[in-house]
This record gives C-alpha cells, structure tokens and sequence, in this order.
C-alpha cells in the first residue's frame, strides 16, 4: 500500500558563493560555516492510499523542496521520511523533451524516465497520444508544436505511468477546458484505485476539487493542518492565524 | 523505480543523445566519418610532405587508427562531464537513476566510434592488411576504453557539479593529450625510459594496441595487454564510488 510519512523533517540550505571552491576553502580553513536557511523545519504529515494532500503558501515557504524530498531527489537534515510506493514526480512536464526530436521519440525518453519498460510503452503508445490527442502530429518534430501540446503530450506520459503516489507542481491547469475535464477526471479514477496525491497550486478551485486534507507552509513550519476548504479558506482570506498556531 | 527498466531508459537516453548530435543537418551521420578523414588528410599530407618521411608504410592507416581512438576519448570524456550539468532539470525533476545520465553520453559517442572503426578496418583492408584470429581481440580493446571513459566522466561530471571550473581542466586536458599519445608518431620514436609510462595511459595504449593487431599483426606485448584493464576498471570503480557519494546533493548545488 503507497505511503508517505514525514517525521519532523527538517531541510538546510545554505547560502551558496558562486566560488564555491574558495569558500570552500575558507571555511574548511577558517571553520566558519555558512548562514543556514531553513526550507523546511519540523515537517510532519501521514498520507495514506486514496488520499490527496494540497500543500500551499506564499513562495519560498517550502512548498516545492516538500516535493523534492518526497521524490527522493534531495535528503533531509535531519527527521525521517518514509515513502513506499513508486514516486512520479510532475515538477515540470516535459524535463526531459528535446525540441529536435519527434513527439513519437520524446515520449519514448519520457515514458522511460517515468520508469515505463519497453513493453509497456509500446503497449500504451497509441493510448497515450489518443489522450494527448496529438495522433496528427505525433511523427513532427517537437519545435514545431505549441506550448499546450507539449504539456498535453507530457502530461499523458505521466498518467499512463501508472506510479503509486503522483507529485504535481503547479501544473494540474493543463490544455483546454475538455481536456482539463478529461485529466480531472483520469485523477480521481487513480485516487480511486488508491494511489495517492500531493498538489501544490495557486488556485484555491482546483486545490479544492481534488483533495481532502491541505497544510499551509509558511517559512518552512506548518502553521495549518486540516480540512483542504478550511486550511484553503483560511490562507485566502489571509487570517494571522499562525501567529497562534506556531 | 523498479530495477529492470534501468536498461530501457539507458537505450532510450543513448538514442536521444546519438539522435539530437546530426539531426537536422543534410549530410548526418557522415559528419562521423567527414571529421576524421580531413583530419588524416591533413596529418598525412604534414608528415609525409612537409616532415620528410618517416619511413612508416601507409601513414593515413596509422595516424587515422590514433585519430578515431583519441577523437572518441576527448569528444566521450568532455560530453560526459558535462552530462549532468547540462541535464540539470533531469536531476532536479526526475527521480531516476543519475549514474546513467554520463554513461549513456559516453555510449552515444560509443556509436559514433564504431562507425569510424567500421571506416578504419576498411581502409586498413584497402592498404592491403589482412583479417587474422588478433582481431577478435579489437572489440575487447575498445570495450577497455568505453569503460576507462565511463570512469572518467563520472569523476569529472559529479565534480563539475561543485566546482564548475572541471570542464576546463578537462578541455585542457584532452588538447594535451593529443600530444601525448602516439597519434602521428609511433610507439618505437618514444625514448624508452617513457614507453612504461605511456602504457599506463589507456589511451595510448589502445592506440599501441590496436596498431599491434591491424597493421603489425601481432599480439601486443603482454606488459600491456594487464595495464590497459587494470587501470581502465580500476577507474571504473574509482568512478563509481565517488559519483555515489557526491550525488546526494546534485540537486541542491545546480
């Protein structure tokens, strides 16, 4: 069963020169370490299967390094994360496109990077463009399409992925009405089938529709934990709540 | 991410690299074979016109077995380093495995070097050289090298990472071992006092090799035939240990 715990995770960062070398040296020699920033201190959640998590707060509160961490592409200072289940991690559709290379050929690249084998790409190769509804240009380069066909493209590739627990990062509003209809709709069969959500958006409506439970970063604490329409609500209407709740 | 799609996502990483070098210009993939032709035209014609002759029998054979061997090596090795710098959103976005992003680089600059290999044995068979059981030993000998690269760019690549300065030490490098290995010179001109050295030089001894087997059809000496996997696995391993350790905080410093 996909899950992901967070127990009291905390993540550094350091100001970082752009000599890294001599700084380097500088502080190895002079034992001065440099100011630490906390993207993220003292982090605790639970996610269970079918659940959908919506993460929000203003930016730089920790919104995306929470991801980034859960993805496994960065380690935490300290704290434990636990997650089982394959991660898919939209950060940014579309990473790994290349603009020379064919639609066909960059969603063989993709579907690799998203951990599909041989077989299933091939498989889920025409589902995958009937989705993204590109079955006209699926042989032309990838400079010749348009930024909505692109993401609808990488988009595609993620869903029929099929990873245990789905990251997306800002990038839930994709192609038009209908097709942002038809993702909505793919989304909530997936939480169905018990894998989980974590969204990170701006826009309270979609944050609303698609999951149950929200936390509010803010500079790296949780100052919110509840409900998606009340810890939602509360953000938007700015509250100094957290002054209390730290 | 499950261990049996690691071979997939490498041929597919490999294909993308190999596919976007050419793609959009008319001659293609003959740029592979272009390149080092000029270059054993103008070598050749230096140092059979203007540098009186050296006596060596069909020079372009000789100097295009070092050009292809040399041209692989610094071409693998300056792409591999920059392998994870230039796929930084990769690293940043992606949760995959990071080891492969330089190797498939360097098996992409692999296939551009089998191409020329194709092209040397066929002009080595033109000169009048002939097939015999050595050159079964060939694919061995450019396998050590492909690894030896391998090695390299995943120390270079993860050090760039933290000290940008790398892929200049790197280019720096490679035009100075242009000069040092045996290119359009051959091994018996070397003073002896420095063949030892030079044989620790995978490079120069792939080159050393290779002409031992096409154009002298001899076993190359056994001092050789151990160093040349010695020190190409040795820094396959070195390679590997230290990438490991220094990817952790990939992310965070691109």
């Amino acid at each position: 069963m996909p899950r992901v715990r967070f127990d009291r995770v905390t993540k550094i960062y350091r100001r970082q020169s752009r000599q890294f070398f001599w700084r380097f040296l500088v502080e190895r020699l002079g034992r001065r370490r440099a100011e630490p920033i906390y993207a993220l201190r003292d982090v605790c959640f639970e996610v269970g299967p079918g659940r959908a998590l919506a993460i929000i707060g203003r930016n730089g509160a920790g919104k995306s390094t929470l991801l980034s961490l859960v993805a496994g592409l960065t380690v935490p200072e300290s704290g434990a994360i636990d997650v089982e289940g394959r991660v898919l991690a939209l950060l940014e559709l579309g990473s790994g496109f290349h603009p020379d290379l064919t639609g066909a050929e960059n969603l063989r690249v993709n579907a690799a990077l998203c951990g599909l084998t041989r077989r299933e790409t091939d498989e889920r190769f025409d589902e995958i463009v009937e989705f993204a509804e590109l079955a006209d240009f699926i042989d032309e380069p990838l400079r010749t399409y348009s930024q909505g066909m692109i993401l609808r493209l990488a988009f595609s590739v993620a869903i029929h992925a099929e990873a245990d627990i789905l990251l997306l990062d800002e990038m839930i509003a994709v192609g038009d009405m209908d097709f942002q209809r038809k993702s909505f709709r793919r989304i909530r069969e997936m939480k169905q089938e018990g894998r989980i959500l974590l969204c990170v958006s701006h826009v309270p409506e979609i944050l609303k529709e698609l999951c149950e439970e929200a936390i509010w970063l803010e500079s790296g604490r949780i100052v919110l934990r509840g409900l998606a329409e009340e810890v939602i609500d509360a953000y938007a209407s700015g509250a100094p709540l957290y002054e209390g709740r730290l | 991410m499950r261990p049996r799609n690691y071979g997939f996502l490498l041929a597919c990483l490999v294909a993308r690299d190999f596919k976007i070098r050419y793609r959009n210009m008319s001659l293609g993939v003959f740029w592979s074979l272009l390149n080092p032709l000029v270059l054993m035209g103008v070598l050749t014609f230096i140092f059979t016109k203007i540098f009186p002759p050296a006596g060596v029998e069909n020079f372009h054979v000789v100097v295009l077995s070092g050009l292809i061997v040399f041209s692989f090596f610094s071409l693998a090795w300056q792409s591999g380093t920059m392998s994870i710098y230039g796929n930084a959103a990769l690293i940043k976005r992606v949760p995959m495995p990071r080891e492969l992003l330089p190797v498939a680089t360097v098996l992409a600059n692999g296939l551009h070097f089998l191409i020329q290999i194709g092209l040397l044995l066929a002009l080595a068979l033109w000169a009048g050289y002939r097939v015999s059981a050595l050159w079964l030993l060939l694919p061995v000998i450019f396998a050590l090298e492909v690894l030896f690269v391998c090695g390299l760019a995943w120390i270079t690549s993860a050090l760039d990472v933290y000290f940008r300065d790398v892929r200049y030490i790197v280019e720096s490098s490679t035009t100075v071992l242009f000069w040092l290995v045996p290119i359009f010179y051959s091994f018996a001109m070397i003073p002896p006092e420095y063949r030892d050295l030079y044989q620790y030089n995978p490079v120069a001894a792939v080159v050393l090799a290779c002409r031992a087997i096409v154009i002298e059809n001899r076993l190359p000496p056994t001092s050789l035939l151990w160093k040349l996997p010695a020190v190409s696995l040795s820094f396959l391993a070195g390679g590997y240990l230290l990438f490991r350790r220094l990817r952790r905080n990939f992310a965070d410093y691109l």
